[in-house]
Parts: structure tokens; sequence; C-alpha cells
């Protein structure tokens, strides 16, 4: 087993293990932070797909702008969010959560069900690009490249972006500003 | 060498986490954390096919803009539950059950 092998089981498995506490647990501060820990793991398996850029992206955008503005939220909507401590019947398996485990696992079934029979790992267009050389490799830098792209092919999914991002910042400050009058 | 079908399932299992939190929770906060699980899930995908396309790169370039969004997105659920907090001072989806009266 090579060292990229085991580093990919190790942050899957960190992934899916933070993912099923976040499930888990009844107290919102513990499965707010065990979110940073799926989403650093998460970033752990870009750079193993040989995503650097995307993986520091993730980090500094997930971990240092959602989870502060979660965590902001949580600590505004005061005491009112942890009231779910006060219920003692929060087991991870009650009767009520079942059609949801349910749904959940049927749907994990039949995303399996399509991943076997699709045949992943024999596609053609990657059969093809492996034998033209366009796989990356652990010595490529994808910076440049995602640089010239977009100021190139992707310019117009850029500026649309930008824009939805204005609005975004508008209609955040709109929604959040105190109200007069009534 | 990593294959592709180890990464999916990956990402189908933290999808299928993130829906049974959307289902399950009763509180607005946690169940964005579901929709931010099931986001990361389908970048894992982008980014896994990614690999094999190095001139273009399409799975990177989209795999950042939609973390954009899931930027852009939750500052406003985040505004949207702070009013919402302000109104009927609760957060419980459930609960939510009018309308502007």
């Amino acid at each position: 087993m090579t060292m990229e092998r085991v580093m990919f089981y190790l942050m899957s498995l960190m992934a899916l293990g933070s993912g099923i506490y976040i499930a888990a647990s009844k107290n919102l501060v513990r499965s707010v932070f065990m979110f940073f820990v799926t989403l650093l793991a998460v970033a752990g398996l870009y750079v193993l797909c040989m995503a650097d850029f995307v993986a520091i992206t993730q980090v500094v955008i997930y971990v240092g702008g959602i989870l502060v503005l979660i965590i902001f939220a949580f600590m505004l909507s005061g005491r009112e969010t942890l009231s779910a401590l006060q219920h003692p019947n929060n087991k991870f398996i009650s009767i009520n959560k079942v059609p949801a485990f349910l749904l959940a696992v049927l749907f994990f079934i039949v995303m399996l069900n399509v991943i076997v029979k699709g045949n992943v790992n024999n596609i053609p267009w990657t059969g093809k690009s492996v034998l033209a050389g366009e796989m990356m490799t652990a010595k490529d830098t994808t910076v440049n490249n995602i640089g010239i792209n977009l100021m190139g092919n992707y310019l117009l999914p850029f500026e649309v972006v930008s824009i939805l991002l204005m609005m975004a910042l508008v209609g955040a400050a709109h929604l959040s500003r105190k109200e007069r009058g009534i | 060498m990593i294959n592709l079908s180890d990464f999916l399932v990956v990402s189908a299992g933290l999808f299928c986490t993130g829906l049974f939190i959307i289902l399950t929770k009763r509180n607005a906060i946690q169940v964005l954390i579901g929709i931010e699980l099931m986001l990361n899930a389908a970048n894992l995908n982008l980014v896994a096919f990614g690999r094999y396309d190095k001139i273009a790169n399409g799975g990177q370039m989209f795999t950042l803009f939609s973390i954009t969004l899931a930027a852009a997105t939750t500052a406003v659920a985040l505004a949207i539950i702070l009013n919402v907090y302000k109104r009927y001072k609760t957060i419980d989806p459930d609960k939510i059950d009018s309308l502007k009266d």
C-alpha cells in the first residue's frame, strides 16, 4: 500500500466519520466544529486529486468565511438554538428518523449501483486523455493554467459569478438591516 | 494512483450523510450544514473527474465557481435565519408555519 493510498483512506475516514458524527450529535456547537474537520478532510481529498489550488480555496473560503458566519449566526440567535439539549429523546435511531435513514441508505445504494454499472474506471474519454498525456500528475502546477483559463475560456461565468456575488452582498445587507417604523 | 471509483464512493457517502442531516435536524443552522455537506460531495466529484482534463481544466474551474456560490448562498441564508429568529424567536423549521400577516 502506497503512502498516497494510506492518506486517501485516512482522509475519507475523517470526512465520513465526522459527517456521521454531525448527523448523530445533539449538540449544535459540537456539530459545527466537526463540520470544520469534514471541510479540512475534503480539502485533503482535493489535494489527492491534484487540485491544490482548489484545496487552498476550500480552506480559505469555507473554513475562514462560511464557518465563521455559521458560528456568528449561532451566537446571534441566542439560547433558543440550544434547546435541543433539553429534549433527551434525541437518539440516533428514533422512530421518527427511520424514514430519513431509509431514504439516505437507499439513495446510497442507488448511487453505488450507478458507479458499479457505469464502470467508471474504464470510461472511454478518461482512457483517451490518459493516452494523450492530458492527465494531471503530481509534478504539474495547476495555478498558471487556472489563471489563464479564468481570463480566457471561462470569462463569462467569471463575470456572471461576480455580479451574483454583488447581488448576494446587497441582498444580505438588505435582509439584515434594522426595521424602521413597522 | 487512486481510482476514480474510490472518490465517487466517498462522495456518495458524504452526499447521503448530508441528505440524512437535512431530513432529520430540527434547527435551521444544522440544515444549512447538511446542504453545505452535499455541495462538498458534488465538488469532490467535479474535482475527481477534472484530473483527466489538464488543458481545459473544467472540473477545477467549476469547483471554484461553486465554492463562490456556496459562500454567497450561506451569507443570504444566515441573514434569513437571523430575521426568522427575530420574528418567531425560534429557528426550528417545523414551527415556522405562518406567512406574512
